[in-house]
């Protein structure tokens, strides 16, 4: 059934995501995209979408699939689903959290965890990097080889600005701007 | 009676609080903690800054989102466990009601041409979001030969190899834990 379906795919991403922010970035992917619910382009176009709005990545984006594949009851589930895991988990170590935090196991496990996250996102990178510069997508036919100086030109730009800490929602619509201005330009 | 009544006002404030934060943060994530701090250290006094910085431990160390995780733990102190479910359900409520409102207007909304022009733009902009955030947190992992091997092999399994990611994250806590044993058993023999 759909709604199960949304609700364990959801609660496996939200109990395997350390870290907040984009460390959610690459389980969302792999689940997502597995399912077809969502491909490479909707997901980046969805961060978008989320760092433009209040909440966090991982419930944004199951509130928008969940609706996307099974209406209000799937996004219901699916965010649902993605809160679960970590709402447990507190509630089990609400009481003892500085024996949960000093505990060698949990130091150990995170030692491993910490690095991976970084590798998974550098792997995120790749999959968006690719989405942005070899599109196989039929919906941004003018943006091929002039394109790709277009999307550098913005990546440039948006990443020199984002390393001088300019908010993140005035980066995307900066890029929303140089994105329309460059389509009409070609 | 009283008890009664003294108790849904503090579920009410609870979830009022985290409806606050919840609709106030945009983007998720550390960028939430100052104002969560501010609404529950400062204004109303449900715990105190050092909470505020073992919650953020603890955040790094469970899985799932930091608002969630904070909501829960805030929720759980003040009001049992029904004051996490009125903090969490509150911290959720604003994003779920409006990313529920835009899905029905992105789907039209994609297929414009400047819309299409916009998203080309962005997509490269979230591209540069997404490899400073890998910055920030290959700037805070301890260095050494261990996280190296670790980044490099959750980096290559993931990105070429196609190998499930939970797989990936699952075999690296393992490899951390184990490797952390080594580590404090040759300490623990050379005293």
């Amino acid at each position: 059934m759909i709604y199960i379906r949304l609700l364990w795919t959801f609660f496996k991403i939200g109990a395997f995501t350390f870290g907040g922010g984009y460390a959610m970035l690459p389980l969302v992917e792999s689940e997502v995209m597995a399912h077809g619910w969502m491909d490479e382009q909707d997901i980046v176009n969805f961060i978008a979408v989320s760092e433009s709005t209040p909440g966090s990545f991982a419930i944004n984006v199951a509130t928008y699939v969940g609706e996307e594949v099974a209406g209000i009851a799937g996004s219901v589930c699916a965010t649902l689903g993605v809160v679960l895991p970590s709402f447990i988990i507190i509630l089990i170590i609400a009481g003892c959290y500085k024996k949960f935090r000093d505990s060698g196991i949990i130091k150990g496990c995170m030692s491993g965890l910490k690095p991976a996250v970084v590798g998974l996102i550098g792997a995120s990178v790749i999959s968006v990097g690719r989405e942005v510069f070899i599109p196989d997508g039929l919906a941004v036919e003018i943006f091929k080889a002039a394109g790709t100086y277009v999307s550098a030109g913005i990546l440039v730009i948006a990443l020199i600005l984002s390393f001088k800490k300019v908010h993140p929602i005035i980066i995307i619509i900066l890029s929303a701007i140089l994105g329309i201005a460059a389509g009409y330009i070609a | 009676m009283k008890e009664n009544e003294k108790k849904s006002r503090i579920l009410l404030q609870l979830f009022i609080t985290f409806m606050k934060i919840g609709t106030f943060t945009f983007g998720g994530g550390y960028a939430m903690i100052p104002l969560i701090q501010r609404e529950t250290v400062v204004k109303r006094k449900w715990v105190d800054d050092e909470d505020i910085l073992n919650i953020v431990a603890i955040a790094e160390s469970t899985p799932g989102p930091i608002a969630i995780n904070t909501s829960t733990f805030v929720g759980y102190r003040v009001g049992g466990f029904w004051g996490a479910v009125v903090g969490t359900a509150g911290m959720i409520l604003p994003s779920f009601v409006i990313i529920l409102a835009i899905s029905f207007v992105l789907k039209r909304f994609q297929d414009i041409q400047i819309v299409k022009y916009a998203f080309n733009g962005i997509r490269a902009g979230v591209l540069a979001l997404i490899i400073r955030a890998l910055w920030l947190m290959y700037k805070n992992v301890k260095k050494s030969a261990v996280t190296y091997i670790v980044m490099a092999a959750a980096f290559v399994l993931c990105a070429f190899a196609d190998v499930n990611v939970i797989i990936v994250i699952a075999c690296c806590a393992l490899f951390g834990l184990i490797t952390s044993y080594i580590k404090t058993g040759k300490e623990k023999q050379n005293i």
